[in-house]
């Protein structure tokens, strides 16, 4: 029989939350704002009709979509400070610290989802949309930032929240750099008292509270936010 | 002096599909010139041509002496001085009437808010929809909606205005709103290029009717020409099957 005790939450759940959740909210709004700008960036990149720049946005969004997402972090972890030292032809690596490279690895790593969420929000805009703009004056710009992208944004934001519950998961996995988010927080002190299980089903139990309570806010934005048409 | 627009020998390919074929025909100022035609033949593609919303391969279009065609056209001020109205109105579903009615104004003519916006509120009391100034475009019916969208394209003061089927899309009670609005244009003086089935407003305004047929411009006349004795034998056609009821 398991030999459970949960008091040990009673004792760190300020630690737990304070230290270890607020940098998991911290990192998952960074990087998804990062990461809808990069990724907006890349859409319109991928929707050029200038083939070079459309092959090259492509291919960044498949090669990231490939990839395991901890590769992706080790990666930057330990190469981001090499080549950062090369560039700017500096003999020792850059210091970039955990949080900054996580941050950036997030923000790139996201963006490739982001891009396909934005581009598919991008091409569901009437064509006759961006005629209009154009009718009016208005150069590629001008007719992207004020009516097409607002409307797209507008049109895709409950899949980019839900993208973002996604991202706020994926979050826990700079565990392997040992930062402390709200995983690794519970971690290290499950560790230190011998209640690894009770602080790992708790950490659950965080998880699918919030998840859940956040899947029911999409859903009741996605009625409120949608364009009359 | 030269016609406001020139088409000059314009052709147009799809792929191997030629849409377009040697189309030539000017407007001058202060003119009403209709395009009718079978659906296919190419009217809303020549319309979308003369301000470069849609590319030709073939010929050059002249718009108060600058080449639509010409490579270093700025393409921009060119549609900018241009009104274009669409068959689908094509507001802004995200902007209030007011946002519709000054953006273009103060992104490409960088007039102030308080300038376009009073410019707008002008022209939206013109078309008789003041009142709806802080709603948004869903909230309007297709015929408020169309008359918002060419108070829309006056506000940037266009040399001259196209048409693009703009009752085609509306319920029949509702095309009268738009059409008394265009009438009023045409008598004070705006140029206007108009492609519209409907022979009551060609006859009432118009000065000129261009016919097209697979991408050719079959006929070209006078008004009352147009009506009274069509030369083609495809133009008579269309006439008697749009005027028999």
């Amino acid at each position: 029989m398991l030999d459970l005790d949960f008091e040990i939450i009673g004792r760190t759940w300020k630690y737990l939350f304070f230290d270890g959740m607020a940098f998991t909210i911290e990192l998952t709004l960074l990087a998804m704002a990062g990461g809808i700008i990069v990724g907006t960036m890349l859409a319109l990149a991928r929707l050029s009709s200038f083939t070079p720049v459309s092959a090259l946005a492509g291919g960044y969004v498949n090669l990231i979509r490939s990839m395991p997402l901890v590769l992706v972090i080790f990666w930057f972890y330990f190469l981001v400070p090499y080549i950062g030292a090369w560039l700017i032809g500096s003999k020792n690596p850059l210091k970039i610290g955990a949080f900054t490279s996580s941050l950036v690895t997030f923000i790139l790593f996201e963006a490739a989802y982001y891009c396909e969420i934005m581009r598919a929000g991008i091409q569901s805009i009437p064509r006759g949309q961006i005629l209009a703009g154009y009718a009016l004056g208005m150069h590629y710009w001008q007719t992207m930032r004020n009516v097409v992208l607002p409307q797209a944004f507008r049109n895709m934001i409950p899949v980019l929240l839900t993208q973002t519950i996604v991202l706020f998961q994926d979050v826990s996995l700079v565990y392997v750099l040992s930062i402390t988010d709200f995983v690794g927080a519970a971690d290290k002190v499950g560790r230190r008292d011998g209640r690894l299980v009770e602080m790992l089903l708790f950490v659950a139990l965080v998880y699918f509270v919030m998840c859940t309570l956040l899947s029911g806010l999409v859903r009741r934005l996605q009625q409120r936010v949608a364009v009359i048409r | 002096m030269p016609p406001l627009i020139e088409i000059k020998n314009v052709s147009k390919w799809y792929g191997a599909f030629q849409v377009l074929s040697n189309c030539t025909t000017d407007v001058s100022k202060g003119e009403v010139v209709v395009v009718c035609g079978p659906s296919g033949s190419g009217k809303s593609t020549l319309l979308k041509c003369v301000n470069a919303l849609e590319p030709f391969q073939q010929g050059d279009i002249i718009i108060d002496s600058i080449s639509v065609g010409a490579k270093g056209t700025n393409l921009p001020r060119l549609r900018s001085r241009v009104g274009m109205v669409f068959q689908h109105f094509e507001l802004f579903p995200h902007l209030t009437i007011t946002d519709n009615l000054t953006l273009a104004q103060i992104k490409v003519l960088k007039r102030s808010k308080e300038e376009a916006i009073q410019k707008g509120m002008r022209l939206l009391d013109r078309v008789g929809l003041k009142a709806h100034a802080d709603k948004y475009p869903g909230q309007l019916s297709g015929g408020q909606q169309q008359r918002v969208a060419i108070a829309r394209a006056l506000c940037m003061d266009p040399i001259a205005m196209l048409f693009d089927e703009p009752t085609s899309a509306l319920d029949p009670e509702m095309i009268n709103e738009v059409l008394d609005v265009m009438v009023e244009l045409a008598q004070e003086g705006m140029t206007m290029m108009v492609v519209t089935h409907e022979m009551g407003f060609a006859r009432q305004v118009a000065h000129r009717v261009i016919f097209m047929d697979r991408g050719e411009i079959v006929e070209d006349a006078a008004k009352e020409d147009f009506f009274s004795q069509p030369r083609s034998e495809r133009a008579q056609q269309f006439l008697s099957k749009i005027l028999q009821h």
